[in-house]
């Protein structure tokens, strides 16, 4: 019952962050919220027992692939329209 | 048993799916050398003033923390590489902790600092030295009778039994997938953040 509900209110974050990275303006603002929806994943995968995917995405969604984005908005002339 | 590694998400990944495994590092391998030749031939060499920009010295709090905290990632990336077997982790993922060590050290200070421990001819050599370990020891294996990446073949020339063969070699294989990722993951960095130019960075 515990873990369920655990997973759960994961999964309930994990679709609120996605549906919120779809929805923000600013670039930057959605890939770190891209970022945090990698986060949860990698905590569902690590409570389903998948160790080695949470790792890998922990490493490489969470870390690095938030890092290159956020290098490559700044590299962009960035107008936005508010 | 075929092998004596213990975690069988490692024993698929890198023996019994090892030539999908080798592939994909060619691809992390491309990727890097295709951004490098659409960003070199694109970039212009004059320095565009971004409206974020000040001129300030790296804070002191930051560059001793990194200072602090970098060879800590370090070791734990060669733990994750050199315990990949054992435990959850790998090549990937202890290439991946690698290559965010430097980014740090790009991020804190500025992207000089970092290629002037990791430069960019340099991170491309160890990139394609992974490869060639792992090309290396799936040849080895067919020259001594078995198939390409036949590992077990390895226990001619090593003094084990087939399982451990193949245990050793995955340890192998894995340390050149770390390479190839580390220095790509740097080199994707150094590249994006600088728009190819190689200079000042974020």
């Amino acid at each position: 019952m515990g873990l369920e509900l655990f997973n759960t209110f994961i999964l309930l974050l994990l679709v609120a962050s996605a549906l919120l990275a779809l929805r923000v303006k600013d670039l930057i603002t959605a890939s770190v919220v891209f970022g945090v929806y990698s986060f949860l994943m990698c905590l569902l995968w690590a409570e389903m027992g998948a160790v080695d995917v949470a790792f890998t995405e922990a490493t490489v969604g969470a870390g690095i692939s938030t890092v290159i984005m956020v290098a490559t908005i700044f590299n962009l002339k960035r107008k936005s329209s508010d | 048993m075929d092998t004596e590694v213990p975690n069988m998400v490692t024993a698929v990944l890198a023996d019994y799916r090892g030539f999908d495994t080798m592939f994909e590092t060619v691809v992390v391998f491309i990727a890097g050398l295709a951004l490098l030749a659409i960003l070199k031939s694109s970039s212009s060499s004059k320095r565009i003033k971004r409206e974020h920009e000040v001129e300030a010295e790296p804070d002191l709090i930051v560059t001793n923390t990194v200072r602090l905290i970098v060879p800590v990632i370090q070791i734990f990336a060669f733990y994750v590489l050199a315990h990949g077997h054992v435990s959850p982790g790998g090549g990937f993922q202890g290439g991946v902790l690698m290559g965010a060590s430097f980014i740090l050290v790009a991020l804190s200070w500025d992207l000089d600092e970092a290629l002037a421990r990791f430069s960019l001819n340099r991170c491309m050599t160890v990139a394609a030295l992974g490869i060639f370990i792992y090309a290396g020891i799936g040849l080895l294996s067919m020259a001594l009778g078995g198939e390409f990446l036949d590992y077990a073949e390895l226990h001619k020339i090593l003094p084990v039994s087939p399982e451990m063969a193949r245990y050793h070699a995955m340890l192998g294989v894995e340390i050149g997938v770390g390479f190839t990722v580390a220095a790509i993951m740097f080199a994707l960095y150094a590249n994006l953040s600088s728009g190819g130019r190689l200079r000042d960075g974020l």
